[in-house]
């Protein structure tokens, strides 16, 4: 008997990206627009299925002291804001963050890498990363096997960035989707909104509620 | 036919580049500056794990504090979780012997008025962190050895539990094994990890240990639905001329002029006849290998070049004849690759597995140096 092991094939990820922009956008947020970056580097010359990243730039965080709970911090966001409007307390409370979803060929689930800074540009280092997330967040990544935050090189910009690890992902996505009927192949194109939901909370990012329930 | 090759991979671990170390002129306090270290470093090994060897070279030369050390080529930081062998395949197009390497620190007093010229060098200071990520040492490299090492099996087995479950004891021989370069200590653990080596079915031998090797054995079937999926780490260079004139590649200044790229090789018998290199090559680099190329009417008993080809594996400080290049697909006209293992340039037509099994590093990635650049020697069909 087939078991789906939770991960996904390039093609069924690119399908996924798309699926996701889609969502995104039909959702209604105040947050920008996912964009594709694909590889440059190789270009035509690869097999360039799933070879590139989805990106999410330039998101403003709150310092973690001055967030409500999540619950608060959701129905903000489903109020509409104009950032150009947005006075903080302080300017230095500021931290800004990219995030990128890339396709690991190994281990054949998407991988989030990211990166913070303050509003001056300078790099926040992982101390000041986990003082922006949530407690219950801090507590799954001191206590999970699975989930942990590494630096690693990003596979197409060549620098340092932060990374959720992959290895356990096959196995929550497993769960995520496919619980109630263990034997069969879930439909993947909402893979990566499912996916992005889970992850997005590790990290802080607020995926808007509509994105997970549409899954 | 024979897919393993003791012979072979004993030239692998004992394969090793002789090494210059100048200490970066920045970090230099003494008039005149210290002789550079020369150091053999193992092709399989990393370059934090020579620092102790190198440090007692420069120690009195350094300026007080802290030290978090570095290399660099020519300018360019050197990542220091690529094996040293994938570093000077990569880097030295016209292979240097013995490599120059700096190794300093950021703007310290500068006494010295020598000029150092533009050769690797190691650093002790003003760790350049926005381009590599952080080592404190062997425990970080140790630490990213065992990361590749769950990676491969995730790849291989569709889990790492094989390396998880690994005994600390293990781990810790295992990891002393590589840094010794004890190759049979090396397989005495690993054997117990799952992990191959790939047999004659192009199924992989789980059960192995280094008695049954030989292919005829009966394998274990693999999990069932699954084909056989072998990791691979790809380094691709475009450098955009000629690769008969190596000598005159560029230096590379940027790793964004490299592509990395880290695949599972999904692995398979094409109508009765192994999967070769070039097709495992064609799996990724879909153009640059593209199935137009000429193909030398070789017999597919890959053995024969293998050990050809292994004669020129560099396993000393001798200048070595290079190996004729391949040069396989073509995008444009005279579009041409030269692909690099273990510092010999295989005939693409060997069997995949014998590559694997043999050139692979203790982690279980075959790492592999591509340039691609035109070739007035490319032949049309």
């Amino acid at each position: 008997m087939y078991q789906w092991d939770g991960t996904l094939s390039p093609s069924e990820f690119d399908i996924s990206v798309a699926d996701l922009c889609e969502r995104w956008r039909e959702v209604g947020t105040s947050l920008p627009q996912w964009v594709w970056l694909p590889d440059r580097a190789l270009g035509a010359l690869s097999c360039n299925v799933a070879a590139g990243y989805l990106a999410i730039e330039n998101i403003y965080h709150q310092n973690a002291s001055e967030e409500g709970s999540f619950e608060e911090s959701i129905s903000r966001d489903e109020e509409p804001f104009d950032e150009a409007t947005l006075v903080p307390s302080n300017k230095n409370d500021m931290h800004i963050y990219d995030y990128h979803i890339l396709y690991s060929f190994t281990f054949r689930v998407p991988v989030l890498y990211f990166r913070g800074y303050q509003s001056d540009g300078c790099p926040l280092k992982l101390v000041d990363i986990e003082k922006d997330l949530p407690a219950y967040s801090l507590k799954l990544l001191r206590e999970s096997k699975w989930a942990f935050i590494t630096q690693e090189d990003h596979p197409y910009l060549h620098r340092p960035w932060y990374t959720l690890h992959p290895c356990g992902t096959g196995d929550w996505m497993k769960f995520l989707l496919c619980s109630d009927a263990p034997n069969k192949i879930p439909p993947l194109h909402g893979y990566l909104s499912a996916w992005l939901s889970v992850i997005g909370q590790v990290v802080g990012l607020r995926i808007p509620i509509g994105l997970f329930k549409s899954v | 036919m024979e897919l393993c090759s003791e012979e072979a991979m004993k030239y692998v671990w004992e394969g090793a580049i002789p090494l210059q170390i100048h200490l970066h002129e920045s970090d230099v306090t003494t008039l005149p500056p210290p002789p550079p270290a020369l150091v053999l470093g193992p092709r399989i090994g990393y370059l934090p794990l020579l620092v102790p060897i190198i440090k007692p070279y420069f120690s009195g030369a350094l300026p007080p504090g802290e030290d978090t050390v570095w290399f660099d080529y020519k300018g360019l930081p050197l990542k220091w979780y690529v094996p040293l062998g994938v570093l000077f395949d990569l880097l030295c197009a016209e292979p240097e012997r013995p490599w120059n390497l700096t190794v300093g620190d950021g703007a310290v007093s500068v006494s010295v008025t020598l000029k150092i010229d533009q050769s690797p060098k190691v650093h002790f200071r003003g760790y350049p962190g926005e381009v590599l990520t952080p080592c404190e040492g062997e425990e970080t490299v140790k630490w990213s050895y065992i990361n590749s090492l769950k990676e491969a099996a995730y790849v291989i087995n569709g889990n790492s539990k094989s390396i998880m479950n690994m005994p600390q004891a293990d781990q810790f021989d295992l990891w002393q094994s590589l840094i010794k370069g004890d190759m049979d200590g090396y397989h005495r653990i690993s054997s117990r990890l799952k992990l191959g080596p790939v047999g004659e079915d192009c199924i992989l031998n789980r059960a192995s240990s280094m008695q049954s090797r030989q292919a005829t054995d009966e394998p274990e079937i693999v999990g069932s639905n699954r084909p056989s999926r072998l990791p691979v780490r790809l380094y691709v260079r475009n450098v955009d001329q000629d690769l008969e004139y190596l000598e005159d590649v560029q230096t590379l200044d940027n790793w964004d002029s490299v592509s990395y790229i880290n695949r599972a090789i999904e692995f398979h018998k094409e109508g009765g006849n192994y999967m070769t290199l070039k097709h495992a090559m064609r799996n990724i680099l879909r153009e640059i290998f593209s199935e137009e190329a000429s193909t030398n009417a070789n017999e597919l008993d890959g053995t024969e070049e293998a050990d050809s080809a292994y004669r020129d594996l560099e396993t000393t400080s001798m200048k070595n004849d290079l190996v004729e290049e391949s040069t396989f697909g073509r995008q444009g006209p005279n579009k041409g690759t030269l692909v690099r293992i273990q510092g010999i340039e295989p005939d693409l037509d060997i069997p995949f597995a014998w590559v694997v099994n043999n050139l692979k590093n203790p982690d279980y990635f075959l790492h592999v140096c591509v340039y691609v650049g035109t070739s007035s020697k490319a032949k049309a069909k």
